[in-house]
């Protein structure tokens, strides 16, 4: 897909190819319903950009958009260059093949709210299945691999234990794991701590900082207000469909200067 | 209790006095040569062929069927539909004649002949190559595409169910993970989806064995209800042989629910009453923002 030349834009503040997402003006829509009216975004490598917004605000679709799982109606994405599940043609955008679509999304991980993990396969099996299957690697060098990235998320007992036996905060730490066993050069997180008991939450989010240390490219959505400004190099506050502010996160929670901000930063704090 | 005995012991009696039950005689005639051949070709390998057959052609079309071409929907769909709206014994009746439609079945290139008359060729004919249907669409073989066929919409139906039993997050866990969807369909969803599917294939199984019975309306003489009816109409021993048949059935599935019971065990490993209830539980927890916490087995 080198043909996807990225249209130059005069005065743009930083070479996109510097960028590793970049957002242009995505809109969506379920039946009548608009939840995301023109969205942009910009995103660094070893970036952390943290998606902040009340319930309904389109933060969670709008994640989902940028690895494909969500068709989007109008506007551009591109990650590292390429444009996500479009081809543009003579000034049109054909939807890609699903073959395609599926070779984008080999490099960009994903976490999700309720960790889905696979139940009927053990933690390392469910770390080992995507590079064995979808890049075809050697079983030995895939096992080794896992093994080390269950032990950097401090489950290195727990290689063969079931889903259904670990507790939230073990399953979330194995899905990071999984997702990173694809060597992914971005990684996208959906409320990774939304479903977890709040003594489970400081464990996962140990590990996204230890990975956003490591200079992983992450966009991360949460309510986690702690996290966004410890760990967070932007912070972009979404609701109803429109990115109401942005800026430094430490500056935004500090000192919002948005209404609807300010409201939900006072809810939440 | 005691009204329960003087039943049971009043059908006792009816069995060891009537003359029409003939004991000895069914007994001599159940074991011989050719039912046990009937009992063996028409009846439990052909429940075995027809339920491979039935279960991976409906994988297939359930796959199709919630494949997001509207095309291979429609021909799913209208596949089901015909194949559960015809009665199966009308289907095996249409497939043992189906002969009279065409008594040789060729292939080749088609309306050749047309063709040909269109260049001003007489007659020409471009088959590659051709059998009579009277060697292959008698007896088993059509039996077999009749229960086959048939089984394969049911299957489809039962697999769909299973499919769709499968938690969306697992669908977009894979997709996220860059699987295609053969994959995964094939390593994710059908695995989870079996522990839905298994039983219900018991059942379906059971059926078909007892269905075989039908094949007497192809009609397929290698078969055990054949057989035995054949016996009672030569001899006029219907009754006997209809308790032989009887007998025989209640023999056969009574195997096949004992096979059941180790393969449910098997599939719900994992997914007890207990292992239910602590799924439900955390998925409450979890509704709930909570978590059930470090959970043994």
């Amino acid at each position: 897909m080198t043909e996807l030349a990225i249209p130059g834009q005069a005065g743009a503040p930083a070479a996109e190819s510097d960028l590793m997402v970049r957002a242009e003006q995505v809109h969506k829509s379920f039946g009548s319903i608009e939840v995301l009216k023109g969205i942009d975004l910009e995103v660094r490598p070893g970036e952390v950009a943290c998606l902040l917004g009340p319930s309904g605000s389109g933060k969670s679709t709008f994640l989902r958009c940028i690895n494909h799982l969500e068709k989007i109606n109008a506007g551009r994405i591109w990650v590292d260059g390429e444009l996500i599940g479009y081809r543009e043609r003579g000034g049109k955008l054909h939807e890609m093949r699903e073959k395609e679509v599926a070779a984008q999304r080999r490099s960009i991980g994903m976490v999700f709210q309720r960790f889905n993990l696979f139940p009927h396969k053990t933690a390392l099996e469910n770390v080992t299945e995507a590079p064995l299957l979808v890049r075809k690697e050697k079983r030995a060098e895939v096992r080794d691999r896992a093994a080390a990235l269950l032990e950097r998320v401090g489950l290195g007992d727990r290689l063969h234990s079931y889903p259904s036996q670990l507790s939230g905060g073990q399953q979330q730490r194995v899905a990071i794991a999984r997702a990173l066993a694809m060597q992914p050069k971005l990684m996208l997180f959906d409320e990774p701590t939304s479903a977890l008991d709040p003594e489970l939450v400081g464990e996962v989010l140990d590990v996204m900082k230890d990975l956003a240390r490591d200079g992983m490219t992450m966009i991360v959505v949460t309510h986690e207000i702690g996290f966004a400004r410890e760990v967070g190099d932007s912070l972009v506050f979404m609701d109803g469909g429109v990115v109401v502010e942005r800026g430094n996160p430490r500056e935004v929670i500090a000192d919002p200067k948005h209404e609807r901000t300010k409201a939900f930063l006072a809810k939440v704090l | 209790m005691a009204v329960l005995a003087v039943l049971a012991a009043m059908f006792i009696h009816l069995l060891v006095t009537n003359e029409a039950f003939n004991w000895s005689f069914m007994v001599d005639r159940m074991f011989r040569p050719p039912i046990i051949e009937g009992l063996l070709r028409g009846t439990v390998l052909m429940t075995v062929t027809a339920m491979v057959i039935g279960v991976t052609l409906g994988v297939v079309i359930a796959v199709m069927r919630l494949s997001e071409n509207p095309i291979l929907r429609g021909v799913a769909w209208l596949y089901t539909w015909f194949f559960r709206a015809v009665p199966r014994l009308v289907l095996l009746a249409v497939f043992g004649n189906i002969g009279i439609l065409w008594s040789r079945i060729e292939f080749g290139v088609p309306f050749d002949t047309q063709l040909g008359q269109l260049f001003g060729i007489d007659n020409l004919q471009l088959r590659l190559f051709g059998f009579s249907s009277r060697d292959i669409l008698t007896g088993f073989m059509a039996g077999l595409l009749g229960l086959a066929l048939s089984e394969a919409a049911y299957m489809a139906e039962i697999v769909r169910a299973g499919i769709q039993s499968v938690d969306q997050g697992q669908t977009e866990a894979a997709q996220a993970l860059g699987m295609s969807r053969g994959q995964l369909l094939r390593r994710v969803v059908l695995p989870q989806a079996m522990r839905v599917i298994i039983p219900p294939t018991g059942n379906e199984t059971i059926a078909m064995l007892k269905d075989t019975s039908l094949l007497l309306y192809v009609p397929v003489s290698v078969e055990l209800f054949f057989q035995l009816d054949a016996v009672g109409k030569r001899t006029f021993q219907i009754f006997p042989m209809y308790v032989a048949a009887c007998l025989w059935y209640l023999f056969l599935t009574s195997i096949l629910l004992v096979g059941q019971y180790f393969l449910e065990r098997h599939f719900g490993k994992g997914y007890g009453t207990a292992g239910r209830a602590r799924l439900r539980l955390r998925g409450m927890a979890a509704e709930a923002g909570g978590n059930p916490g470090e959970v043994k087995p």
